[in-house]
């Protein structure tokens, strides 16, 4: 059963590149960027409870970190990946910390998290560093030395790995001790603290480590679409939608958000063929999760318990 | 190997700790007993390090660990149960033992061994792969027990491990409880169940009211007029005596 | 810098009064059902859109539109906590609160399918009069709206602290279990408690549109205002919410002067996390 899974996985993960459309691709490497999102926030959000809804900050400081660095310091693209990851993982470490501090938890790190992402929008629509409402452009300049290519089929090959990896990270979560340390942490954070565990540094880790990838995927939409502007790094609907891909898919399990990316993507895809009116997409997310809370809590990857 | 000096504590308005001073010595089973609403666990909680003392000072193993986080505690050897057993409950029974295994071993396998390996020896190895969530009272706190001693320490504080429990189940954890001793562990458990106490303890004492009233082995704190007059209220001590 | 400020403070006043609303309407439903109701901005934005349409589409105004509007959307929100977040959630906190976010995500962009983005705002009789006090042209709406969400915060405290419904409000907030001893019905004063906190949302819809506008995504504005006035003023704290509205509002007015239209917002999110880190009881909270 298993096993036919993966191979089930593996085919769907190929089949793009089989097409030479460029719509297709297109399509995939969103999906693929999805699946990454819901990784991403899966990491602290499904195994260390920590339920942001904010995360778009760290996909607004990847793909700020890469226009930035690109247009007003000639920086190679490639090596924006691990810069804007650092810079992500440090912001994330110091969320996570402050909150610690604070005694922060549950429904008030949530909205925190969505004041900061906020703050982050204003922010980057007022500054000259950011261009402001202007946004930011890349020029176009298509080389793979310049992490540019003219087949997006490539673009999915590099979001499909990002995918892969933060899929690994999150199997790695579920086998080594800052992992075992991490669920523990969500299940009883105060029996964790009896038994030797730092809370306050194994969630810190964790949210530096979700906002390291999530920044990832913000470096990767930058290349692709070659502009940038406040709304979409910081929208909040980018947040609940790599929530909702966790949360639809199964949080805390390996395959829920690659469940939940391919299923919302390819809801959002249909209905747009139905009915192509903006909001009625995330309109339908809405219900969605309303239905995964009511009849599925635990996400479709729990379906056997359920 | 543990002493805590002139601790007090204070919620609100209200004292809960006046000045306590303890003397915990190595190897033994100490006891610390009194009616409810004494302090115990509130004394438990000190310290383990989970409540600051307003005043006083705990030193462990002569190190200085009063206001120390309770992370930091029980990397150095001290750790509590709860009375409210506190299981992580979407985990299985191992992975809930291993938990405690990881502060001491840092490899995932050896961790799972040495989990299920006490898992076993406290009696829980028929469950040790279900989830903690389905055990009975019994269960729990045997895990309870379980996940402290997986982070090998030097002294196990015991909050009340015996409430809940029917007799058989009493004999079995005092026989545990025997064992750990025997194995080299400090212990200091605060209960109710004085036949127990009368068995385990080689010293004991009793908190009431927020003070120490009397200091011994159980059978000269269960002749003395003070803790008796503490359980049973003023002048019942005269009053026993003179029946 | 009196010429300045004077106006952006008494602005910022006026319009801390009419958040207040929003602000208590929210804090009742913390203090009763104990989840942050993230479908609050959401629901100011119905209550908006539904008296925009009164207005724009039938010639009502707005403030004659309160009693209406006020009841229509306390039914809604009875019907959705009965009919929807209630089942849905099982009361759970966790799912209550994800259930809230589910709703504001549904009627966000239901909205937005069935109204598109578009900005809207109406104009009454009264739009374009000013009055003036000391150095500040102050618009007669902001005015009038000041005075009514006096009047329905008047009337909402008297609702809570004198009817028998608002004791059993209050009686189920504080302990649930002792209350059904008394014959209470805890699910019922939920639902109460959230068609009473979106009542609030209702009201002041009405009292918003005359000097604001409305598209679909001015619930994310608002519900951050919100939850900064009920963190200010203290979690469940009905005085603390009332107050932290007036701080929060001039907070606001004062962050457009001295920051800019671009930069100004950004007081709100700053205020909310600074009070969170640092004194998360609020002003008047209780620990």
């Amino acid at each position: 059963m298993k096993i036919a899974g993966i191979v089930a996985l593996v085919a769907i993960a190929l089949a793009p590149f089989l097409s030479t459309s460029q719509a297709v691709a297109n399509m995939a490497l969103l999906a693929a960027l999805a699946v990454a999102g819901g990784q991403a926030w899966n990491i602290a959000g499904g195994f260390g409870g920590m339920m942001s809804f904010g995360h778009v900050a760290f996909f607004g400081v990847g793909a700020y970190t890469t226009a930035i660095l690109q247009t007003r310091y000639g920086v190679n693209p490639w090596l924006t990946l691990p810069i804007a990851g650092a810079i992500a993982a440090a912001v994330g470490f110091i969320i996570s910390w402050c909150c610690s501090r604070a005694g922060l938890q549950g429904s008030y790190f949530a909205l925190v998290t969505l004041a900061i992402a906020e703050a982050f929008r204003i922010l980057a629509n007022s500054l000259d560093f950011t261009r402001g409402g202007l946004g930011i452009s890349l020029d176009l300049n298509l080389a793979a030395s310049n992490f540019q290519f003219s087949d997006k089929r490539v673009f999915y090959a590099v979001a499909l790995i990002v995918a892969l990896a933060a899929t690994l990270v999150c199997w790695w979560i579920t086998r080594s001790r800052f992992g075992a340390r991490l669920i523990a942490i969500r299940e009883n954070p105060d029996a964790a603290r009896a038994l030797g565990v730092d809370v306050s540094l194994t969630r810190a880790g964790a949210l530096a480590l979700s906002g390291a990838v999530t920044a990832l995927t913000g470096v990767i939409y930058a290349q692709v679409f070659l502009y940038i502007d406040p709304n979409i790094a910081f929208g909040v609907w980018r947040s609940v939608d790599m929530m909702l891909v966790a949360l639809v898919g199964g949080s805390g399990t390996i395959v829920g958000p690659i469940i939940g990316g391919l299923v919302l993507h390819l809801l959002s895809e249909g209905s747009r063929e139905l009915i192509d009116i903006p909001g009625f997409a995330p309109a339908l997310y809405g219900i969605v999760l309303l239905l995964i809370i009511g009849l599925l809590p635990g996400g479709f990857a729990r379906l056997r318990h359920a | 190997m543990l002493s805590a000096t002139g601790i007090a504590k204070s919620f609100g308005g209200v004292q809960a700790i006046k000045a306590v001073d303890i003397e915990i010595r190595s190897g033994a089973i100490t006891a610390l007993l009194g009616p409810n609403g004494a302090g115990k666990t509130t004394m438990f909680a000190m310290l383990a390090g989970f409540i600051r003392p307003d005043r006083g000072r705990i030193t462990f193993e002569r190190r200085d660990i009063t206001g120390w986080a309770p992370e930091r505690i029980a990397r150095v050897g001290m750790v509590r149960t709860f009375q409210v057993t506190q299981p992580f409950s979407g985990l299985s029974v191992a992975h809930n033992i291993r938990v405690g295994a990881f502060l001491r071993e840092n490899r995932p396998r050896e961790a799972e061994t040495r989990a299920r390996a006490i898992g076993e020896r406290l009696g829980l190895g028929k469950v040790l792969d279900r989830s903690a969530s389905s055990l009975t009272v019994a269960g729990r706190k045997r895990l309870e027990i379980a996940r402290a001693m997986a982070t090998q320490p030097r002294l196990l504080l015991l909050d009340e491990v015996m409430a809940g429990l029917n007799p058989t189940e009493i004999n079995e954890i005092v026989e545990l409880i025997k064992q750990i001793r025997d194995s080299g562990v400090t212990i200091l458990l605060t209960e109710h169940i004085m036949h127990a106490v009368a068995q385990l303890a080689d010293v004991a004492h009793v908190l009431a009211g927020g003070t120490l009233i009397s200091s011994g082995t159980p059978r000269q704190i269960a002749e003395d007029p003070k803790v008796i007059e503490a359980y049973l209220g003023h002048g019942a001590a005269q009053r026993l005596a003179n029946a | 810098m009196w010429e300045l400020l004077f106006p952006a403070v008494l602005n910022g006043i006026l319009l801390g009064g009419v958040y207040a609303l929003v602000a208590l309407g929210l804090t009742l439903i913390y203090g009763v059902l104990h989840i942050v109701n993230f479908a609050h901005g959401t629901l100011l934005m119905i209550g908006m859109f539904m008296v925009w349409l009164l207005a724009a589409k039938m010639g009502i105004d707005p403030y004659l539109a309160l009693p209406v509007v006020t009841l229509a959307m306390g039914a809604l929100g009875w019907a959705l906590y009965t009919g929807l977040i209630g089942p849905v959630s099982r009361g759970e906190d966790k799912m209550l609160l994800l259930a809230t976010l589910g709703v504001s995500i549904l009627f966000d962009n239901g909205m937005m399918v069935a109204f598109s983005g578009d900005t809207r705002s109406i104009e009454t009789a009264h739009s374009f009069s000013t009055v003036d006090i000391g150095p500040a042209l102050v618009p007669v709406t902001k005015l009038v709206s000041f005075g009514f969400a006096v009047v329905v915060a008047g009337a909402l405290w008297a609702f809570i602290a004198l009817t028998e419904t608002g004791r059993a409000i209050r009686a189920v907030a504080k302990e649930a279990d002792g209350a059904r001893l008394m014959g209470i019905r805890p699910a019922r004063m939920y639902a109460v408690a959230f068609a009473v906190g979106t009542a609030c949302t209702g009201a002041a819809a009405c009292l918003l549109l005359p000097s604001f506008y409305v598209n679909p995504g001015v619930g994310n504005v608002f519900i951050l205002i919100a939850f900064t006035i009920v963190v200010l003023g203290g979690m469940g704290s009905f005085v603390g919410a009332a107050f932290g509205a007036l701080l929060v509002g001039v907070i606001e007015s004062l962050g457009g002067l001295f920051l800019g239209e671009s930069l100004g917002p950004i007081l709100v999110p700053l205020t909310f996390i600074a009070v969170l880190l640092f004194r998360p009881n609020g002003l008047f909270g209780r620990s």
